[in-house]
């Protein structure tokens, strides 16, 4: 479904390349994890693949193809037809990402009038819908509320709820639980499970938390400075790491119960 | 209120340095309402030890720290540096009394200015109660430095030019400028990766050692803190649901959410194939607590007893208390 070609990405023309020659490949349906320390680029690789690299970045070599067809070469009507409805992102903190002045019904609204053709009744039925779908209980009322009468939690369930409305075959997850307590977090793991179980979506999910990507996905993707240090299926990552970076980054999770300090 | 297990622990934990009794914070908000932020939490730190403190967000636990580092006043209770209530200090008194307790905070790169350098930013607390002359800031600022594994000459540094695991490095330093008999971490390690948050605990548990610290650790990650507190104690909406010691909190933890909490950690060596657990709802606000158990709308075992009376701390075994009806004789 998605191949990603032995890309680069460099912030400006003469930029320090913050990815080098990464290549990767997704099924349909399959869960990647990407997981790296600050600044090894992960998320440039999440933005690269959405065709939104903030400020001067660009692919300089390599390319992204999305069931066949680049990414790269896309004009802004294909990816209009492309975002939300093939491909979604959700953040790190979905409550961000929402005009904070507005309800969340009436921006819901308007991303679902953007892509398909109803009347404004039906979209607001299908947006409380979705998120009644998400586990977030009265969806009537959670349309009429502003962003900032919601949890953390709750609002990164909006996001996810926005962001499958089309239930898209690629779900790209930037830090999707970093934001959030422990607890909320094993809630939102869970629902983002229950997505590829009831849509089938392919997820691509980029995080710092080993223990998430250790329990989400099917394959592990170690990166570093821009490079991937380690790829292969969980078992393999956590089982029987080869490179030295990748066994120094599964040491350093704590765990209950595990390596104490005192 | 001396309890038999209380004297037999204070000889084998140490001198008490800072106590709170029965810390209650209430704050007033908008609608002649209340919002209750700590409620009778009663706390002790000993030289040498740390005591972890966890919740969720929201749940008082960085409230309770300002109140032990003088930040805030508490609405009742009283807090005990060396059996002397400290509480209501003010003026020249308090100023004195801050040199006992410090802190580091979540993001250095936020708590330091931008403009100073890692110099001046280590030695201002020296030269505030002027324990030291302008010109032996570098000097003084390199010794701090070297104690915290940093190379010298990252005292003519700015802010911006080194890591986030450097910067909460000069953060310790500069806490520890003064001596303090406390340390209080709020979340000093969540901004922080893995690897790099592993070398801080070790910094600070060697300087713990070395110097006898007493460290108050906030934090939300109750894997990370059951590493390294001897005592832990778990907040929840503003009491304090559980105390244990740090090495028995992954097998001996009784309370329904200290349990809850543990169980929603994601680690390397959980069965995958499991459901993880995880605490269905959200936390009631602490706006007008309703009466009995502050768990009560999350809690499986929630019984009749749980809505109508607000369990107490009880102590279940040596250094292990718990406030949940269904342990310590709750019939």
């Amino acid at each position: 479904m998605l191949q990603i070609q032995d890309i680069s990405v460099s912030y400006g023309k003469r930029g320090a390349l913050a990815l080098k020659n990464i290549s990767l490949e997704m099924k349909p349906g399959e869960i990647l994890g990407v997981v790296g320390e600050s600044g090894s680029g992960k998320s440039t690789l999440l933005r690269a693949v959405l065709g939104c690299l903030p400020g001067e970045g660009y692919v300089s070599q390599g390319d992204i193809l999305f069931e066949g067809n680049s990414l790269l070469t896309c004009s802004g009507e294909e990816w209009r037809r492309l975002r939300g409805r093939e491909i979604s992102i959700i953040f790190q903190d979905s409550g961000a990402m929402i005009n904070p002045i507005r309800r969340i019904g009436s921006q819901f609204v308007e991303y679902i009038l953007t892509h398909e053709h109803m009347s404004r009744r039906e979209a607001w039925n299908r947006g409380a819908k979705m998120l009644e779908g998400m586990g977030l209980p009265q969806g009537e009322r959670m349309m009429r509320s502003y962003p900032f009468q919601l949890s953390g939690g709750m609002r990164q369930r909006v996001g996810i709820a926005m962001a499958m409305t089309f239930q898209p075959k690629l779900l790209l997850a930037d830090e999707p639980t970093s934001a959030l307590d422990v607890s909320t977090q094993a809630q939102i793991v869970r629902q983002m499970l229950k997505l590829r179980e009831s849509y089938g979506t392919g997820i691509l999910v980029v995080t710092h938390n080993l223990g998430v990507a250790a329990y989400m996905a099917d394959r592990i993707l170690v990166m570093r400075q821009g490079q991937v240090v380690e790829a292969g299926s969980r078992e393999e990552i956590l089982g029987n790491p080869k490179e030295a970076y990748t066994k120094e980054l599964l040491a350093s999770v704590p765990a209950m119960g595990g390596e104490r300090f005192v | 209120m001396c309890r038999p297990w209380e004297v037999s622990g204070l000889s084998d934990r140490g001198e008490l340095v800072l106590e709170a009794r029965h810390v209650t914070k209430i704050y007033p908000i908008s609608g002649n309402r209340t919002l209750t932020a700590n409620r009778d939490v009663s706390l002790k730190m000993y030289r040498g030890r740390t005591l972890g403190l966890v919740g969720e967000s929201g749940c008082g636990k960085s409230t309770f720290m300002r109140m032990a580092v003088s930040l805030e006043a508490p609405t009742e209770g009283e807090i005990l540096f060396h059996g002397r209530d400290v509480s209501h200090f003010k003026g020249e008194e308090l100023r004195q009394h801050r040199q006992n307790i410090q802190m580091i905070f979540q993001d250095p790169g936020e708590a330091f200015h931008p403009r100073m350098r890692v110099m001046d930013i280590i030695c201002e607390p020296l030269l505030n109660f002027k324990r030291i002359q302008r010109q032996e800031r570098e000097a003084v600022a390199r010794k701090y430095l070297e104690l915290v594994e940093l190379p010298g000459e990252f005292a003519w540094r700015y802010p911006h030019s080194m890591s986030g695991g450097q910067r909460q490095r000069v953060g310790i330093a500069r806490a520890l400028t003064l001596e303090p008999e406390i340390l209080i971490c709020d979340e000093a390690t969540s901004a922080l990766d893995v690897s790099v948050q592993k070398n801080i605990i070790q910094l600070l548990v060697r300087l713990q050692r070395e110097r006898q610290l007493a460290i108050g650790f906030i934090c939300h990650d109750v894997a990370l803190v059951q590493s390294l507190a001897h005592e832990l104690a778990v907040m929840y909406l503003g009491s304090i649901v559980e105390v244990l010691p740090g090495e028995r909190a992954a097998a001996g933890a009784l309370h329904p959410y200290t349990r809850a909490l543990m169980g929603a950690v994601f680690h390397l060596k959980m069965d995958f194939d499991k459901p993880v657990q995880c605490i269905e709802g959200e936390v009631p606000s602490p706006v007008d607590t309703p009466p009995g158990c502050p768990f009560q709308n999350r809690c499986r075992m929630c019984r009749e007893i749980c809505r109508r009376e607000r369990p107490a701390l009880r102590t279940v075994g040596e250094g292990h208390q718990v406030a949940c009806h269904l342990f310590g004789g709750g019939e």
